[in-house]
């Protein structure tokens, strides 16, 4: 892979932060690390000034929450140097990182649900600090760089964005000179990303820099001044995003052309209504869920219908309940093609013509041990001709991995190898494609792409377009606004339960959804050119 | 310095399916021959009269084969069970239970003219009365999300409470001469032997028909995936819309009534009557079995042929070199131990690495 | 003495084992790790705390072998289940079984070999005050180490920095491995810890409560012991109130026996097992949020390096 980012001249050692320093802050020389055959970093080089934001670009699987995880000590190197201020410095562990004064929000984060906010900052601290006094530190904090939180709330209440507030706050207790964010936006909505994007300004007024990772390539070029993009492992660019285009910066991130998405918006208000949901309640069978309340809406033949919402909101319990994993307590709640289905079980369901894909694709939509055979016959056996007599025809199940292997691309090594064994992106269109692949006249699908790099999105968003376009309707229940403007026809918001009038797409602002998405009350005025 | 790390397989190559559990074997024999070495004895003779003897002779290996019928018939059950992530730890309570329920047939038509039904009516008595006496943990563990671990366990002790009260109160034999036990179970009452003057019962041809109905029922079915597919992944089987609930009860009966079987088999095989010391621990054994069998119904009966040879073994190594029975406990505990490490090589590679980094 | 005083005195000494098996089985879970082997370490605390004490003629080296015993064997849990990531339930199992056998062998030559139980520790003048003197401040080493334990315990993990880490491994293993904290020593400390309770309890039975060996002198207070704890929502003050409440059961049930109570003898002696089912029933109805447990126990961590 060609590196394009020149040897880092000889160290010198100054003490001056500030953006014309010579010094970097932080850089990374010729990186290697390993798992087993794959190398998912490959001689990376990166340099990171004072006072910088810096991004790190690159499509998932590329190779960035590994790098990070070794700048912060979580992961050790098999080769190359890290160097902080110019100095060589090892870092065997997270506490060593924290020491020089890197701090880090990851994607996932780590919290502790039943433990409140004050005990999960303490627990990030070196010293002993009483409780009463980390509370106090979190309360100003908070304050001053403007991420309001209450230090004794139990995490588990928290929304997804106060939860992010409190990983920061977390990493300011010490003072941290550079800030790693590991995809911060992708669960915020919009004008969560403007406040994220004011307290970033403030730390980079500070002198303080921040590492900046993501896929978003809108905002890298909103916020960030320097973009050190990674592909397969390698750094293969460095540049500034201000002066690249979007689709330049897709370009270098994938190595070449993504095929678009062909996908027309329509709103047909004469196709017959499939799918008609009523007055949905459904209380919550996780503790920390949320319940659904009183939820309406109608999905016509031929559309795609989007649910946007940030995580916690209901997405889950919403699934449950149009899968049939959970019922709702009257059928009429749920009605399918004139049907009332509402306390029918999911393979009931399936017969009717319906299908679903899950948000976790290992776990739930796929068992991670058991072989792609037994996977078809998870989502399968009551509807694919997989079982007959309650005895499992093992030639039919293989042949409908084949099947979906060849009309989704599926790479995977073997005929027939464990869920677990393919990539994030190979068992999504797997998991997509068992269930398309049925022809289903309802197709309800959680998160399609999440984690899967830009070839197989592609390809799964045009398989839910085209499904559409053959007249069948799909409900695709999402948090990235990107993918519902993509294709949905028109998108509906879910905030604590509840969802809100559908409108259509054209005419509709990411800002009016953002709004939603955050609760607002007031919808956006519907314009639909009949 | 060196570290052992864990790394996760991609997949798991079936060689080491198989190598694993021979692999346990080996290191239990080989703390055997230390065990014994430390006790004072000659190891490779104890080891020989452990391992070998049992099977030398006709007359051993009946005996193997009467000791191994309980043994697989529970431990299929459990297979089950653990299958599925329900801990069953009753079954020494299923068995007694179902003991007891066949006994009652035997007791309640003893010194009538009876016909040959008495003796399938034992035994269905005795898997019914272990199925449901192995519901119980499994109601209590759907209704009322109650650890099935410690409800199956206390059940245990319940049942052989139970046992002891009949068989001192109730059902003591009024010709017994005041001695805790049951009548002895008349002619029809008792399971047939196979082979004249020998040991070997109708019980062991059962259990082989058990073990091959369940090989193609686990293996070969809707309900074994289900089975399986609870175990693996939870919300995947909700998903593919199996009942975490009724599979719950299905295997806890499955496996109540299999002990149950067994429970009964031995009462109306071997023993021919009922006493308090009749729960010898075939149960808890059984779970050892089930492991070491990989929760499959034909690794079961292998693992309780190697088993039922340490429990003959033992009793010969009393009788010949005064080693107390409990070393065969310790033995099986360590084989259990084994099993288990050994099987951490099935989902990850252990590597020796350096503490240091470039 | 009163028969009031007498009957409480049997009750403390019913319950002590299982309080000090329980605070330790409760430490464990609590930095999420299941240890079903308690039975195992127990029975053989209790056969090594009589087969070091006969050996040695002193009582004290006794209790410190059986501490060592269940320590052992709770190394051997943790080697398994934190350094080879085994399934938790099946190697708890394991070692319960592997203990009660080795423990036949250990304490076969000792068996029913009496010797003076350890005596009572009279606190001066506290122990003449009446009623409460008697039955409190002249109980021995033991049941005055079990209050110290819960006390103790109750205070490291709410209001030490080093039990508020202990239970984040229990809640959220992965987060606190990327908060840098080496979840495998903690755990495995924590195992060290329920294998010393564990032992202590049993040298309390061997060595006090009945003092000698028999086989299988346990009789289920291991498993006991783990129900205790759902019982207590994994909370020490809580542990204390269910030891009392089950072993007050079980010697209540002694003493009906002894007074004749017109019940089968087998029913009284099932007592213990039936009030544990009926009580992790009503937990479980009554506490729907709290009787979860910490929410990684049971759940093997492996770290990615």
């Amino acid at each position: 892979m060609p590196n394009l980012m020149a040897p880092p001249a000889a160290q010198e050692v100054g003490r001056s932060y500030g953006p014309t320093a010579a010094v970097p802050l932080m850089q990374v020389h010729q990186l290697v690390k390993r798992f087993g055959t794959l190398v998912a970093n490959d001689h990376i080089d990166l340099s990171v000034a004072a006072g910088e934001i810096h991004a790190l670009l690159g499509e998932n699987g590329a190779g960035k929450s590994t790098l990070v995880k070794m700048i912060y000590g979580l992961l050790q190197p098999d080769a190359g140097q890290i160097f902080w201020q110019g100095q060589p410095v090892a870092l065997p562990n997270p506490r060593a990182a924290r020491k020089l004064g890197i701090g880090i929000v990851f994607q996932h984060f780590s919290l502790f649900d039943n433990l409140s906010v004050a005990e999960n900052v303490a627990l990030a601290l070196e010293e002993r600090v009483p409780l009463a006094s980390v509370a106090e530190q979190v309360a100003a904090l908070s304050r001053t760089y403007g991420l309001p939180l209450e230090p004794k709330r139990e995490v588990w209440r928290l929304s997804v964005g106060e939860r992010q507030r409190v990983e920061i706050v977390r990493c300011l207790m010490q003072d941290p000179r550079l800030l790693v964010l590991d995809e911060p936006t992708s669960v915020l909505t919009p004008q969560e990303v403007e406040g994220l994007f004011e307290t970033l300004a403030r730390l980079r007024g500070e002198g303080r820099s921040v590492l900046y990772i993501s896929h978003k390539l809108e905002e890298i070029r909103n916020l960030c001044e320097t973009a050190t993009v990674l592909r397969h492992g390698c750094v293969v660019a460095r540049t500034d995003p201000r002066t690249e285009s979007a689709a330049g910066l897709a370009r270098m991130m994938v190595g070449g052309e993504v095929a678009q998405v062909r996908h027309q918006p329509t709103c047909d208000k004469d196709a017959p209504v499939r799918l008609a949901v009523h007055g949905l309640a459904l209380a919550s069978e996780d503790p920390h869920g949320t319940s659904l309340v009183d939820l309406s809406f109608e999905l016509r033949q031929g559309e795609i219908l989007g649910i946007a919402g940030v995580a916690g909101n209901g997405q889950d319990e919403l699934f449950a309940a149009l899968s049939g994993e959970w019922l709702a307590s009257k059928a009429e709640q749920v009605v399918f093609d004139g049907l009332p289905i509402g306390r029918n079980d999911i393979n009931a369901r399936r017969r009717r013509g319906a299908a679903f894909v899950p948000e976790e694709r290992l776990g739930h939509a796929a068992a991670p041990r058991l072989r792609l055979s037994d996977n078809a016959l998870v989502a399968g056996h009551a509807t694919n001709g997989l079982v007959r007599g309650g005895f499992l025809q093992r030639k039919h199940m293989l042949g409908w991995v084949d099947a979906v292997t060849l009309a989704f691309d599926v790479r995977k090594a073997g005929r027939d190898p464990e869920a677990r064994a393919l990539s994030g992106g190979n068992l999504q269109k797997f998991v997509v494609g068992r269930e398309v692949l049925r022809r289903p006249k309802l197709l309800v699908v959680a998160q399609p792409t999440w984690g899967v790099d830009a070839g197989a999105t592609s390809l799964i968003r045009q398989a839910l377009v085209d499904l559409a376009k053959e007249g069948a309707s799909v409900l695709v229940i999402s948090q990235d606004l990107d993918e519902l403007f993509e294709i949905a026809d028109r998108i509906a918001v879910i905030f604590h339960g509840r969802l809100s009038e559908a409108q259509p797409v054209r005419g509709l602002t990411r800002e009016a959804v953002g709004l939603l998405m955050g609760g607002s009350s007031t919808p956006p005025t519907p314009r639909c050119a009949t | 310095m060196r570290r052992l790390v864990l790394e996760r397989r991609s997949h798991t190559p079936l060689a080491l399916t198989l190598a694993s559990p021979l692999l346990a074997v080996a290191l239990t024999m080989l703390s055997a021959t230390l065990i014994f070495a430390v006790m004072g004895h000659d190891p490779l003779n104890a080891l020989y009269i452990y391992f070998v003897l049992p099977l030398s002779d006709a007359w051993g290996l009946q005996e193997v084969a009467v000791k191994a019928t309980p043994l697989v018939l529970i431990a299929i059950g459990l297979a089950m069970c653990y299958r599925s992530n329900n801990w069953n730890i009753g079954a020494e309570g299923q068995y007694v239970a179902g003991a007891l329920a066949g006994a009652a047939v035997a007791i309640a038509t003893h010194g009538q003219p009876n016909g040959p039904w008495v003796l399938p009516a034992m035994l269905l008595a005795g898997v019914v009365g272990g199925a449901l006496y192995g519901l119980i943990p499994a109601v209590l563990k759907t209704r009322y999300r109650a650890n099935e671990i410690l409800t199956s366990l206390m059940l245990v002790y319940i049942a052989v409470l139970l046992l002891d009260w009949l068989v001192r109160g109730p059902w003591m034999d009024p010709q017994g001469f005041n001695m805790p036990q049951t009548v002895v179970f008349e002619p029809e009452a008792t399971l047939p032997l196979l082979l004249e003057g020998g040991r070997l019962n109708l019980g062991s041809l059962i259990m082989l028909a058990v073990v091959a109905l369940t090989t193609v029922l686990v293996l070969g079915t809707l309900k074994g995936f289900e089975i399986t597919l609870v175990g693996e992944a939870p919300r995947a089987a909700r998903f593919a819309g199996f009942s975490e609930k009724r599979l719950t009860w299905l295997v806890f009966a499955v496996a109540g009534g299999l002990a149950g079987l067994a429970g009964t088999l031995e009462a109306a095989g071997t023993v021919r009557q009922l006493q308090p010391e009749f729960a010898v621990g075939y149960g808890f054994t059984a779970i050892i079995v089930a492991f070491l069998g990989r929760l499959n119904p034909v690794g079961c009966l292998i693992a309780g042929v190697f088993l039922a040879v340490t429990f003959i073994g033992g009793e010969n190594a009393q009788i010949m070199l005064q080693l107390p029975l409990d070393a065969t406990r310790v033995l099986q505990g360590l084989l259990l131990f084994f099993v288990l490490a050994c099987d951490t090589l099935l989902l990850y590679r252990p590597r020796l690495l350096h503490n240091t980094h470039a | 003495m009163s028969l009031l005083e007498a009957i409480i005195l049997t009750v403390i000494t019913s319950s002590t084992p299982l309080l000090i098996a329980a605070i330790g089985v409760l430490v464990v879970e609590r930095s999420g790790v299941l240890n079903l082997g308690v039975e195992g370490m127990m029975i053989m605390g209790a056969a090594v705390g009589v087969a070091a004490a006969i050996l040695s003629g002193n009582s004290a080296v006794g209790v410190l072998a059986a501490v060592c015993a269940g320590m052992a064997l709770a190394a051997v849990f943790g080697a398994l289940t934190l350094g080879l990531a085994t399934n938790q339930v099946a190697t708890g199992l394991a070692l319960a079984i592997f203990g009660l056998g080795l423990s036949g062998v250990v304490g076969a030559p000792f068996v029913g070999m009496q010797r003076e139980g350890i005596g009572p520790i009279v606190l001066p003048w506290l122990a003449d005050i009446p009623f409460i003197g008697q039955i409190l401040f002249r109980q021995d080493f033991f049941v005055y180490a079990s209050f110290v334990l819960v006390t103790g315990v109750a205070w490291f993990l709410m209001r030490t920095k080093a039990g508020l880490v202990l239970r984040a491994c229990g809640e959220n293993a992965v987060a606190a491995h990327a908060l840098g904290y080496p979840v495998l020593r903690i755990r495995f400390l924590a195992v060290l810890f329920g294998g010393g309770c564990a032992g202590l309890a049993g040298a309390y039975l061997s060595l006090v409560h009945t003092p000698f060996w028999t086989s299988g002198m346990t009789a289920g207070r291991g498993w006991i012991a783990l129900a205790i704890v759902v019982f207590a929502s994994w909370l020490p003050w809580r542990a204390a109130v269910g030891a009392y409440l089950f072993g007050g059961v079980t010697i209540l049930q002694l003493h009906a026996q002894s007074a004749g109570v017109p019940l089968p003898p087998q029913l009284l002696a099932a007592m213990p097992y039936l009030i544990t089912i009926v009580v992790l029933v009503l937990i479980m109805r009554l506490r729907l949020k709290a009787a979860v447990g910490p929410a990684s126990l049971g759940v093997s961590f492996v770290p990615e390096r």
